[in-house]
């Protein structure tokens, strides 16, 4: 075979089928060969991390970089509390002027969360659910998730709280705690007539839960909140949201006219389904407070 | 346009939202770390309720039974806080229960050594 043939000639030839190109590995290895030395390949992310100061360096960089930008960004928005801002539109016109007449809640935030947008606080209701569930799946205490030595801490923990006494937490809890939950409750009921609602009252309520199971260890919580009743109260409460909100949208976008009576804006039963989705957020979110302080100390509710 | 002056709520926000991000990645230690995702969160409800501001106008509940939108300040953004709320407790509690296993299987809280102890147990 001519070795002094043309690239071009091996390559008609091996088209045709005649001969294989016999330098073709060579030619392959030697093509490779050439290494593209650059900056590049020093300064990979594996070099940067390996290099604590180099990493700090940038990142503070990259940081105040970002800063500068967002600033610049701040520098043309438009004036602080101005009236004719653009994000003062129509819409905020829309539930202000006619958020009494259509939902009956004088408060139009809750007006606006519970009735205009109720479907999304019902994606709210239950992202909360999901993250309590996700930390029931991580910390709970069960057999693939059991150690000797966190049971025996526990089962110390549990001798101090039922034999120690804590007169002035153990008194000051059973003085305050009723009045926590109270408060708690009266913000929730009034959700729709003064500032607050579903959220901030169940988040009072599980300060108040959480101040009992601190004061009086955990198994006497267990003796009237259980996992058994906390995953029936936060079901249930969204099950009843979902009800609720299915019934007036079924209702509202067939014009049947079966709407749930507004009654008089003020009165504390009005507004229609905006009461009931309170107690029923005020509710989920109490036993998910309580659910994550009772699941990251001791593993259990 | 040159509003830096009175825009100094939405200026303080910016920065803190740099100050979170930079807390997220200088710290090594796990919890420092959701500390400052929880610094930048902070920093977006501070922005959102600058908006909605307006400058002598009382908060949207009705008073005096003034029906008017030009008495009361913007609602919306309350709503949109009140979302944010939510997920970033969610977010939180979430990764510090995963915070919590890793502390329980490697007995560290520091991102690096976890990292080597993970790679470590690969190589078994």
């Amino acid at each position: 075979m001519d070795e002094k043939k043309s690239f071009l000639k091996h390559l008609e030839a091996w088209v045709d089928g005649e001969e294989v190109i016999l330098d073709a590995d060579k030619y392959i290895s030697t093509r490779t060969k050439k290494e593209k030395r650059s900056w590049r390949h020093h300064f990979t992310i594996q070099y940067v991390k390996e290099n604590k100061k180099l990493y700090g360096i940038l990142s503070i960089g990259i940081s105040v970089l970002f800063i500068a930008i967002m600033l610049s960004v701040v520098n043309s928005l438009p004036e602080y509390g101005n009236a004719h801002n653009p994000a003062n539109n129509e819409v905020m016109e829309r539930y202000l002027e006619s958020g009494i007449e259509e939902t009956g809640a004088i408060n139009f935030v809750a007006g606006m969360i519970l009735d205009y947008r109720a479907f999304d606080t019902f994606g709210e209701s239950n992202v909360l659910f999901l993250a309590v569930m996700c930390v029931v799946l991580l910390l709970k205490k069960d057999k693939n998730n059991y150690s000797e030595q966190e049971e025996q801490e526990i089962q110390e923990d549990d001798y101090f709280d039922t034999n120690e006494k804590h007169p002035i937490l153990q008194i000051g809890a059973k003085l305050i705690t009723p009045l926590v939950i109270l408060y708690g409750i009266y913000v929730i009921l009034n959700g729709h007539l003064s500032p607050g609602g579903g959220f901030s009252g169940g988040t009072i309520i599980g300060a108040g839960l959480i101040l009992y199971a601190s004061a009086y260890g955990q198994k006497k919580m267990q003796s009237f909140f259980t996992f058994r009743t906390f995953t029936k109260i936060c079901v249930s409460g969204l099950l009843t949201y979902c009800a609720c909100k299915s019934y007036s949208f079924f209702t509202g976008a067939n014009h049947v006219g079966y709407e749930i009576p507004k009654g008089i804006a003020g009165n504390i039963l009005s507004s229609g389904f905006i009461l009931p989705l309170n107690i029923c957020v005020g509710l989920i979110v109490a036993c998910t407070m309580y659910g994550f302080y009772a699941l990251f100390t001791k593993g259990d509710i | 346009m040159n509003h830096l002056g009175t825009n100094f709520y939405e200026a303080v926000s910016v920065i803190l939202f740099g100050i979170g991000f930079m807390n997220l990645l200088l710290q090594n230690n796990l919890i420092k770390k959701f500390i400052g995702l929880n610094i930048m969160d902070t920093a977006v409800y501070l922005f959102l309720a600058a908006q909605g501001y307006i400058f002598g106008r009382v908060a949207p509940i009705l008073t005096d039974g003034v029906i008017d939108a030009s008495y009361y300040v913007n609602p919306i953004p309350a709503g949109l806080v009140l979302t944010g709320i939510v997920v970033s407790v969610s977010v939180t509690a979430f990764s510090l229960a995963l915070v919590q296993r890793l502390y329980k299987h490697y007995g560290s809280l520091n991102m690096d050594e976890i990292m080597q102890l993970s790679r470590e147990e690969e190589g078994e």
